[in-house]
């Protein structure tokens, strides 16, 4: 057809195809945004994944409390201060992966030598970060099944995964960091709000 | 047009088009794009009637999208389903955007589908050798009147509710069989949980997919035969030396483009239901509908949807429920038989003579009519003019064998009406 | 026993076998004393005139709903926290003076009171109002709250000109006062069978607000219900403005991209 016609200005009917394409795609695009945000927790799921309190006065110490949230265990333990004192053992640190928590997931106030705000309290989101499976409080130090110099620690049952008293991973293991902590702060002494963070001065 | 296509085929690099090969070898890939796009020839002088076909699949493709995503949050359950609405209207992020885009488009496809089968009337489009398309378009119809009758219980408000109530019970006019024939549709002694639960497999799955492959076999046969046009001349009848119609064009790039410039005027006008008038004064989403579903009050006024209003008025205009129902069925039904009730040598409207133009106008007018008097109170003026209406609605149908053949027709041209711009 | 009337009435309009018959059905459950709407016909409706872009009034509106409707009627849909965003009140600000004790701001605008309870003291289930600016629309809203009137044959002393033997009790009787309804008498040809046409209300005791501050009252807590039926009606508006200015650009290229193409066709 174009054979025929009168010459065709190829640069405008270039630019007007472009135009459009590009507008068209824009559109496209532009069209694909609410459907895709509608995938995103909606406003019943945060009001289910809200942050959820923790008691913590009748926790004794040596002794673990789990609370649900967003679906994940989240793990309360009141540590003595024998638990306390392996976490600074070298013979311990030498042993973990990630034993300052540089590559591991967790507030900066949680971003010490004890990951917690207070020393005595751990704070650990319980799922494995190997494959998500839910580690077991194995507390005992010298257990029968983790051997003789086993400090204490979490277990996990699925890939044999280990950690110590403040969720660090342990080398040689499959789960490759230390087990993240949640956000959480104290209302008062007694009750940890988890899914809240600290204000840290 | 060639010119850019030309060049922009010297640029493609050597790899796409061993790719396209490769692809051709196994599939028809290259082939199924020429025979449907660029070297598909519609005729050059569509008017504006035929912006709706294409819009048509535009608005299909909006509520499969749509409904897919509404299906994510929608829970078909008589407990949950009216309040997971709500749940989508306002917890789930642009889930409002979503369920109005499905509301407003049922009512556009039915706008659409309608100025779709006129344009058929008019340009005689059902006629010989286009029978097929038209019994294939007349399928989508049925399936999509079902699809809207089965997906209007689904929110679980007073209407809806009331609304499948009364449509189920027409099913009860059938002798002998009806009222185990209602009791079967429904699963239970009343609309409940499991009517619900089923119009929704009906509704998401079986009719979506029927629709699907229907239009599949609406566009083949279409383009098996070609298409017709406003002069109802059949344009392979004159090919040019390159074998291609002379009053032919490209369907891709010319109808594309052209179609295009049509599909943003409807989006606009889609947006501003969608935005400004989602609720389109209570005709695209009723405001009984709401209320929760309650079996113990009926809404004041009962009514179906717009686009149903025709056949209901037909419906109520008979007092005889037996009868009023064989109708309103008849009435939908018709439209199959139009390739063989209609007699006149020529297609268009353009090249026939007082008396189809006559009839069409009056059944027009008729359609709009019973659809404005389906959505009133059936008081004794309404219903007796409802009756005057239906009687020319029939007599379209009725009558066209005689007057489509005694009517003057006006010599039809070799070649099409078109002015280049 | 509604029930049982119920398919009766539509078991005897299968068997007359006649239209009038089926849509008889309806007809008997719209006489059940549940069904007011149809009785609102003959009201003329005052127009509510309310702006949900009004965020004060809507803050005023809000404060009127919790401490006068909340009681009795749910807004089960409604959470705390998006009326705090929509409002332009922080969640501390919602919390002291919207939500009552041991509720939290994701919480759903729910009442305490069992419905058993409720259906017992007021003879049916106050309904939940989250969607009822939709239902009945705004003016029907708004006279009904201005059309309460003292009625001593009612059991608790009102009844309603827009919804007639409601069991709602007149809620606001402190602001508004009670008013008397006064009719002007009609007789037929005959001279009998007086027919009472509604001629206007007259304040029989004074409440604590000016008739001008009770219909303000009013328009906030209507103002407040079009909000919460629709809460993305404001933005809703804004998008499609911005859509419909996309579209304008998109239709200008495509447009003259078509004049362009279809130059070639002779």
């Amino acid at each position: 057809m174009s054979s025929e016609a009168d010459p065709i200005d190829g640069g405008r009917r270039h630019f007007l195809l472009v135009a459009t394409t590009v507008t068209g795609i824009a559109g496209a695009a532009l069209t694909a945004v609410p459907f895709l945000a509608s995938w995103r927790p909606s406003a019943r799921a945060q009001a289910l994944g809200a942050p959820v309190e923790a008691d913590i006065s009748k926790l004794e110490p040596g002794a673990v409390l789990k609370v649900n949230w967003r679906g994940q265990a989240i793990y309360i333990v009141r540590r003595t201060p024998e638990m306390l004192a392996t976490l600074s053992s070298p013979e311990v640190k030498s042993n973990l992966r990630d034993p300052d928590s540089e590559e591991s997931a967790q507030p900066d106030y949680a971003k010490n030598d004890v990951r917690s705000l207070k020393p005595e309290i751990l704070v650990l989101v319980g799922v494995c970060t190997h494959l998500g499976c839910a580690p077991l409080d194995r507390f005992a130090p010298k257990d029968v099944e983790l051997g003789a110099n086993w400090p204490g620690g979490f277990y996990c049952p699925c890939h044999g995964s280990k950690f110590d008293l403040a969720g660090r991973v342990f080398k040689d293991v499959p789960a490759p960091l230390n087990l993240p902590v949640p956000p959480y702060r104290f209302l008062n002494d007694n009750v940890v709000q988890i899914g809240t963070d600290a204000e840290v001065a | 047009m060639s010119v850019t296509l030309e060049n922009s085929g010297a640029r493609k690099s050597s790899w796409m088009t061993s790719l396209v090969d490769w692809i051709d070898q196994r599939f028809p890939m290259t082939r199924f794009i020429k025979e449907h796009a660029t070297e598909y020839y519609a005729p050059k002088n569509f008017n504006f009637w035929y912006y709706f076909g294409s819009l048509a699949l535009v608005v299909l493709v909006i509520q499969i999208v749509t409904g897919i995503f509404l299906t994510m949050n929608y829970k078909p359950s008589a407990a949950e389903a009216f309040a997971s609405v709500e749940y989508i209207m306002r917890d789930v992020e642009w889930g409002w955007l979503i369920r109005y885009m499905h509301s407003t488009g049922a009512s556009a496809f039915f706008i659409v589908v309608y100025l779709h089968m006129f344009r058929g009337l008019m340009y005689g489009s059902y006629k010989n050798p286009r029978e097929l398309v038209w019994i294939f378009g007349m399928l989508i119809y049925l399936c999509l009147m079902a699809e809207a009758f089965f997906g209007y219980l689904l929110p679980w408000g007073n209407m809806s509710y009331w609304g499948a109530q009364v449509i189920v019970s027409l099913f009860g006019a059938i002798p002998g069989i009806g009222e185990s024939l209602v009791e079967w549709i429904r699963g239970d002694y009343y609309i409940s949980d499991i009517t619900l639960n089923r119009f929704f497999a009906l509704h998401v799955i079986a009719l979506p997919l029927a629709l699907v492959f229907l239009v599949i076999a609406h566009i083949f046969a279409l383009h098996e035969v070609g298409s017709n046009n406003p002069d109802g001349i059949e344009i392979k009848k004159l090919k040019g030396p390159d074998g291609h119609p002379v009053d032919g064009i490209p369907f891709h790039p010319y109808y594309t483009v052209k179609d295009l410039v049509g599909f943003i005027v409807f989006a606009a006008a889609f947006a501003c239901v969608v935005f400004f008038a989602p609720e389109m004064g209570g005709y695209f989403l009723e405001h009984a509908n709401f209320e929760p579903a309650n079996p113990l009050q009926t809404p004041e006024h009962i009514a179906p949807v717009w686009y149903f209003t025709p056949f209901y008025a037909i419906l109520r205009a008979v007092p005889n429920k037996l009868l009023g129902v064989v109708l309103m069925g008849l009435a939908v039904l018709a439209f199959v038989f139009l390739p063989w009730l209609d007699r006149s040598k020529v297609k268009s409207i353009r090249y026939r003579g007082w008396l189809f133009k006559t009839f069409l106008f009056a059944f027009a007018i008729s359609f709009l009519a019973l659809g404005f008097l389906g959505l009133q109170p059936a008081t004794p003026v309404y219903t007796n003019a409802a009756r005057i209406f239906a009687v020319i609605y029939f007599a379209f149908f009725i009558l066209m064998p005689w007057y489509t053949r005694v009517d003057k027709t006006k010599p039809v041209p070799d070649r099409v009406t078109y002015h280049a711009h | 026993m509604l029930i049982d009337k119920k398919m009766a009435s539509v078991k005897m309009a299968a068997q007359k076998k006649t239209l009038l018959a089926l849509f008889g059905a309806a007809l008997v459950s719209l006489a059940m004393p549940l069904s007011g709407f149809a009785a609102s016909a003959g009201v003329q409706l005052q127009p509510a005139n309310n702006d949900v872009s009004n965020t004060a009034s809507l803050q005023r509106g809000a404060r009127n709903f919790v401490n006068y409707c909340l009681g009795c009627h749910s807004a089960k849909y409604v959470r705390y926290n998006r009326l705090a965003k929509d409002l332009g009140l922080t969640e501390a600000q919602v919390m002291e003076n919207l939500m009552f004790t041991g509720e939290r701001p994701h919480d759903t605008m729910k009442i305490t009171m069992p419905p058993l309870d409720a259906e017992r003291w007021f003879g049916r289930t106050p309904p939940d109002l989250s969607l009822m600016a939709r239902a009945r629309g705004t003016d029907y809203i708004y006279t009904f709250l201005k059309s309460f009137y003292l009625d001593p044959s009612r059991p608790n002393g009102t009844n309603n000109l827009v919804l007639p033997m409601t069991s709602m009790p007149h809620v606001l009787w402190e602001l508004q006062g009670y008013q008397e309804a006064e009719y002007e008498g009609r007789s037929d040809a005959e001279g009998n069978a007086v027919h009472k046409e509604f001629k206007g209300f007259k304040i029989a005791q004074k409440g604590s607000m000016t008739p001008e501050e009770f219909d303000q009252f009013v328009r906030d807590t209507v103002n407040f219900l079009d909000y919460i039926a629709e809460p993305m009606q404001l933005e809703r508006r804004n998008l499609g403005l911005r859509v419909l200015g996309f579209l304008l650009v998109f239709f200008l290229f495509a447009y003259f991209l078509k004049k362009e193409y279809w130059k070639d066709v002779k």
